[in-house]
């Protein structure tokens, strides 16, 4: 995080001093780029607050977490950060949200394909989810046999 | 002008009027709304902490990098080390897969293959530096290790199987306006 917020302000730094007519035009395009995307992606913040308050992360484990067993460590590990369920919240849950977390996760990717969509349509984004989903069960498995 | 106004306050309608919402929940000490508020701020910061930073960058890249170089070096035609360079790239990376959306509109336009477009998606999800610190401190670097093993064929085939799927298609990747 620091590491970012320092290399984007020396990279800025070095590219105004290079050409300033170039990292403003940049800067501008940047900048739209973000407006464009700022609604879509707010209100699908807005949507997984709400759902995270209907479906307590505590709530969500007990259910969902039942039988899914080692391809479930493994998958959600994988998924890990297909979800928008940040670290914060996804890790303190430790060991028992690790194993729900196929389930878990199948629900932010429904929640994170909106934004997908906008950029790739939604047939690639939800073949693209698809496929990532089978890789991680398969996944899931050999960590099932070897671990 | 105005109506370019009007436009910008549809859009971020739903917003407006969510956080109006949760400034009335507040007052009336309705606690449901007051906990769903808590959930945002977090998602918010985790949002505002990132992308600015990664939208300035893009922003640098978009006007500094030529497109040919990445045609040669990401393209079609650059081989094992054009995928080797993305996944170096989605390594790197921090924050939710909803920050590599942007980057990928980006590589897109600058000429990046199909394929390595997609495997940079994978690599985000199985292999960024920030979440694997997260993982082998909560699950240890045997379980990582293999995990990142396991996972890192699997991207690459999903990389190699939408590129042939989208080959005889029309596919682009979009900017949302």
């Amino acid at each position: 995080m620091i590491v970012l917020a320092l290399a984007t302000a020396i990279l800025l730094l070095l590219s105004f001093i290079a050409d300033r007519g170039k990292t403003l035009a940049g800067l501008k395009k940047g900048a739209k780029m973000f407006l464009n995307i700022l609604p879509a992606l707010l209100s699908v913040l807005i949507l997984v607050s709400v759902f995270l308050y209907v479906f307590p992360a505590q709530v969500l484990t007990e259910w969902l977490g039942r039988g899914t067993g080692w391809a479930g460590i493994a998958s959600a590990a994988l998924l890990g950060s297909i979800s928008l369920i940040p670290g914060f919240i996804a890790f303190p849950l430790g060991a028992i949200l690790v194993r729900s977390g196929v389930s878990y996760q199948v629900i932010a990717v429904f929640i994170t394909l909106p934004l997908e969509a906008k950029y790739f349509g939604w047939k690639v984004s939800i073949l693209r989810n698809a496929l990532s989903f089978t890789g991680a069960l398969l996944v899931g498995l050999l960590m099932g046999i070897f671990l | 002008m105005k109506n370019r106004a009007i436009v910008i306050m549809k859009k971020f309608a739903f917003v407006v009027l969510f956080v109006m919402f949760i400034a009335i929940s507040h007052m009336m000490r309705f606690p449901a709304g007051m906990e769903i508020g808590k959930n945002f701020r977090l998602f918010f910061l985790e949002m505002a902490a990132i992308l600015p930073l990664m939208f300035i960058l893009i922003g640098l890249f978009e006007v500094w990098v030529p497109r040919e170089r990445i045609i040669r070096h990401l393209g079609a035609e650059a081989g094992h080390w054009g995928t080797l360079w993305v996944i170096l790239l989605a390594m790197l990376q921090v924050g939710p897969l909803y920050a590599a959306f942007p980057v990928a509109a980006l590589l897109w336009r600058k000429g990046c293959s199909v394929r390595n477009i997609f495997i940079y998606l994978g690599a985000f999800t199985a292999l960024k530096i920030p979440m694997l610190t997260f993982e082998v401190g909560f699950l240890g670097w045997k379980f990582s290790l293999l995990r990142a093993l396991f996972s890192f064929p699997v991207f690459i085939a999903i990389g190699f199987l939408l590129a042939a799927d989208l080959k005889d298609r029309p596919f682009a990747v979009k900017e949302p306006e």
